[in-house]
């Protein structure tokens, strides 16, 4: 009997604002003392009162409309409703009757098989306080208490955990692109609920679902989801039946483990959040939201292949990081060799920031020197071998290529009666050669080129040597 | 000025003396406390009073005043009930559960006070949590009415409407919810107001039901109520149900206010029933043939949902309230009872720290949210809420202002209803659905029984209708000077 699994994501993302989703206070100050950065709001004192963070919102609806979800114009929160010490106020603020994204999707690609997984909704939310736990007490930093929290829950749409990491590679792409997180897994920026099931194939209902709540790393995710996914498959083959449940993944012994029931409460009690007012978003501050929102990887590919005749490969490459991209286009346009451009960053500008261990944000060359460089090697007046030591000045060094070409006297030799002179003294000292290629022998030709590139101390046009030499040779 | 003149001085009164050089702060907040020491054993309408503190402010504002400083509240002394946040004072909300707990910040109402010059004196007792008609369910003792010790002052505010009508301090603020300022008022023979909800800011006010509470003034005047009023009111950016409308200025209406001339008022037939006291209707009666004696028309209308008020209010304010005081745990400030673990820390500080009413109220409450009676309780009473604001948007259509009584009966005697929570909830009959409906009203003093005990008129207006009440209220006081009696209360020496 084979099964399927079903899994499901609930994926918590922090969300990169300056302050905290209900109060002033700074947010995203993991590195700082224990409760440095509290309020009475975010402390839930006696008489305190949330307000609203646009910015947390807009970024909730700019994923939603990254991933095509509809955005609602009337948006409640929620008071979700359970005792426990990391929330201040005993009920977090949170969205279940009216979210603010509905629907949408994100594209993955596993083993060159392409799908869509599907969003249920996104919501907004706030993050509990750090809890530590030691040995006979527990230490409470209520530093990150209401950090802004989005909820990007999934339909059960994935059947592996490589698709569950393809997902939450994707989703992460589009959180870095748009500046909606940092997505600093050590952070904590981004934890996932993660629910499986299993069913036999053939057979449409899904199985009983079993939750494992907060998984902080993608590596994790994916050991998490194959170990309980044969727990399952395992308890069901033997004729045994699976309990719905919430367990916890324990890394170290590499099982999920069932949770004590206590602390994840039943009943949640939702009712409308009477201290704000519905969220109302009309469809100008939608359109200027969206407009704020950079290229997706997706798109930016596609286009590079479209505009700039790039390979799918070449684009892929290019897109992989925003920076690298933004170099690349800024390179294309201002020499308008694209081809070219994508030549000389995938190849030399990748291979010397790899060797020297240096992001490309400290490399000295710019886009427009690159494309300088490119320029002066398009007309002809450098050779291929020049450009790359002109290349490697630019990188160390920064600069303009003209420059670099005249104080190293790199300009190739072009004028037609030096090359033929080369040519001539190349053919007379070589008369083996010369007679080989007139016999027919091609590779003869080069070696020939070879030594006219020798006389000119590497200046001459190779292209324009060969030229001449085959003329000669006639 | 004498010691029982200074007493006496209304809070607008308080301040154009104290402008005009005629006294001093330090005089007047010294009388004032003279008087607490003599009357606060038999009242317990304050929770915490400290001489030396409010000798220090009383102080600090003369030295201001002689530097110049010509603000028109300077030195005014307020009485604040213990549910609102003054930056290190003690916030009991009346509860076990906050003995102790020292304000870290002001309620924006304060800082209003604060910035405009006034000092703060004084707290006053509630009851827990503001849940309450009667004072009765403080954790610090009872109230007394000052017009009669053996009865009740009403609540939740008794501490702040017997305080003021005792003349401990010459103004009080205090909060409402389903009635907790005007049926004190009433019951205390003084003036209170329960503002247009979102008109004032309910940060740093201890919240019992989010949509419901609003903070107004106790007060002996609606001049006084005004511009205390006036002072707390607009918008507040840490309050994010407040309102962005502007606060119209009605002190000059109110000193011209004569009659009621070109006004229509309501008289709802649903107020008039069985279980009214016939000596508060015939007061009530009374105010409203006086106010057709000041030239206004009265018409009768009709809420035909009134009744249903109560249960409405009584599900939806417990709801709110079993998620407002939650956070009352013993994990981050207030009482802790246990240690022992979370579970022991959670029950033992919320059974110590919590009355029976507050207990009533919070069980009450997650019952009717928990999931399988949500529907039939917390939102059913929703929808009942959307009616009962109707019947006020239909009545307005026919009139400005609606009169009637504040309450069902005068102050009832203590220990009489506390064994009854249900017949406490009733006496909230004439003052949740002002509160449900989101609108303002107005108590205003209109005589006194045979027996001696306040009645209260209360005057109900659309929202944002404060103007409007201000203006009936006052032609009203000048008319019949109600307001102006006082408690039979012993002399201070």
């Amino acid at each position: 009997m084979n099964y399927i699994p079903s899994i499901g994501l609930e994926v918590h993302v922090q969300l990169k604002t300056r302050t905290k989703m209900f109060c002033a206070c700074p947010a995203h100050r993991e590195g700082d003392e224990p409760n440095l950065h509290v309020c009475p709001v975010c402390l839930g004192l006696p008489g305190a009162l949330p307000t609203i963070n646009r910015e947390a919102i807009k970024k909730t609806v700019q994923v939603g409309l990254m991933i095509g979800s509809r955005i609602a114009r009337r948006s409640l929160f929620d008071r979700k409703n359970y005792f426990y010490p990391d929330m201040p106020k005993n009920y977090q603020i949170s969205q279940q009757y009216a979210p603010l994204c509905i629907g949408g999707a994100l594209e993955i690609e596993v083993a060159g098989a392409r799908k869509t997984i599907r969003v249920n909704h996104i919501h907004q939310e706030e993050d509990a306080a750090k809890i530590t736990h030691l040995p006979s007490s527990s230490e409470i930093d209520y530093s990150r208490a209401s950090t802004p929290l989005m909820e990007l829950v999934t339909e059960p749409d994935m059947s592996s955990p490589d698709e569950a990491l393809a997902f939450l590679t994707a989703l992460k792409e589009i959180l870095l692109c748009a500046g909606i997180s940092d997505c600093d897994l050590e952070k904590g920026h981004i934890r996932a609920d993660v629910n499986s099931s299993v069913r036999p194939e053939g057979t449409d209902r899904l199985g009983v679902k079993c939750e494992i709540k907060n998984m902080n790393t993608f590596r994790g995710i994916h050991r998490a989801l194959t170990y309980e996914i044969q727990r399952q498959i395992s308890v069901l083959s033997s004729g045994g039946t699976l309990r719905q449940e919430t367990r916890r993944w324990d890394d170290d012994a590499g099982v999920t483990l069932p949770m004590r029931s206590k602390e994840y409460a039943h009943d949640y009690r939702y009712f409308p959040e009477p201290d704000l007012p519905p969220i109302l978003l009309d469809d100008a501050t939608i359109d200027a939201w969206r407009a704020e929102i950079p290229e997706l990887p997706a798109a930016r590919r596609a286009r590079f292949v479209r505009d700039y005749a790039l390979s799918d490969y070449d684009a892929s490459v290019l897109v992989a990081s925003r920076p690298l991209a933004d170099f690349f286009e800024e390179t294309a346009r201002a020499s308008s060799l694209p081809k070219a451009a994508a030549n000389w960053v995938m190849g030399e500008l990748l291979h010397a920031l790899d060797e020297k261990s240096v992001p490309l944000s400290e490399a000295r060359i710019t886009p427009s020197a690159l494309a300088a460089l490119l320029k002066l090697l398009d007309k002809k007046t450098i050779n291929q071998p020049a450009a790359k030591q002109v290349f490697a000045e630019l990188f160390e060094n920064g600069g303009d290529p003209a420059a670099i070409v005249e104080k190293r006297g790199l300009a190739q030799v072009s004028d037609a009666s030096a090359i033929e002179t080369f040519a001539r003294q190349a053919i007379d000292a070589n008369p083996k050669v010369a007679a080989d290629y007139r016999a027919g022998k091609q590779p003869a030709l080069m070696y020939l080129v070879g030594q006219v590139m020798k006389a000119s101390r590497g200046k001459a046009n190779p292209a324009l040597a060969a030229e001449t030499l085959k003329k000669l040779l006639a | 000025m004498t010691a029982e003149s200074l007493c006496n001085l209304g809070f607008a009164e308080a301040a154009r003396t104290l402008a005009a050089g005629e006294t001093t702060s330090r005089e007047l907040v010294s009388a004032l406390l003279e008087r607490c020491a003599a009357l606060e054993p038999s009242l317990n309408s304050l929770t915490w009073w400290s001489a030396d503190a409010a000798l220090e402010a009383a102080d600090a504002a003369d030295a201001a005043r002689a530097a110049g400083d010509a603000r028109p509240l300077l030195g005014v002394p307020i009485a604040i009930k213990d549910l609102l946040n003054v930056r290190g004072q003690p916030c009991t909300a009346g509860s076990n559960i906050l003995k102790g707990y020292v304000a870290p910040y002001d309620a924006t109402v304060v800082a209003h006070l604060r910035e405009a010059g006034c000092i703060f004196v004084s707290r006053t007792n509630t009851d827990e949590f503001a849940m309450g008609g009667s004072t009765e369910t403080s954790a610090y003792g009872p109230t007394r009415n000052p017009w009669d010790l053996s009865r009740v002052p009403g609540g939740s505010s008794g501490g702040s409407a017997a305080a003021v009508a005792a003349c401990l301090a010459p103004a009080a603020l205090a909060s409402d919810t389903g009635g907790s300022i005007r049926q004190p008022a009433a019951f205390c023979g003084v003036t209170g107001l329960k503002p247009t909800y979102g008109r004032v800011s309910r940060y740093g006010c201890t919240a019992f039901a989010s949509s419901l509470d609003q903070v107004g003034p106790i007060a002996r005047s609606v001049e006084d109520a005004a511009l205390v009023y006036q002072t707390i009111a607009g918008l507040d950016p840490h309050d994010a149900t407040s309102s962005p409308r502007p606060v119209e200025d009605s002190l000059p209406a109110i000193r011209a206010a004569r009659d009621l001339k070109g006004l229509r008022l309501g008289v709802p037939a649903e107020y008039f029933v069985e279980g009214l006291d016939p000596d508060v209707a015939a007061l009530v009666r009374d105010a409203i043939a006086q106010c057709r004696a000041l030239g206004a028309e009265t018409v009768e209308v009709s809420l035909p949902h009134t009744r249903h008020g109560i249960p409405c209010y009584y599900i939806l304010a417990p709801a709110e309230a079993s998620a407002n005081l939650a956070r009352y745990d013993g994990v981050r400030y207030g009482l802790r009872a246990s240690e022992a673990n979370l579970q022991e820390m959670y029950e033992s500080t919320r059974a110590a720290g919590f009355g029976p009413e507050v207990k009533r109220r919070v069980i009450l409450g997650t019952y009717v949210l928990s999931s399988g009676f949500a529907d039939a309780y917390y939102r059913r009473a929703q929808r009942v809420r959307t009616l009962i604001r109707r019947d006020f948007d239909a009545a307005f259509a026919a009139c400005d202002a609606i009169l009637g009584p504040v309450t069902p009966t005068p102050a009832f005697p203590l220990g009489e209803r506390t064994a009854d929570p249900l017949r406490m909830y009733l006496g909230d009959i004439f003052t949740v659905n002002v509160n449900l409906a989101g609108i303002c009203a107005l108590s205003l003093p209109c005589g006194v029984t045979p027996s001696g005990l306040p009645a209260g008129l209360q005057v109900i207006a659309p929202a944002f209708g404060e103007p409007l009440l201000f203006r009936i209220g006052a032609a009203y006081q000048h008319a019949t000077g109600h307001h102006l009696r006082r408690p039979p209360l012993p002399a201070v020496p």
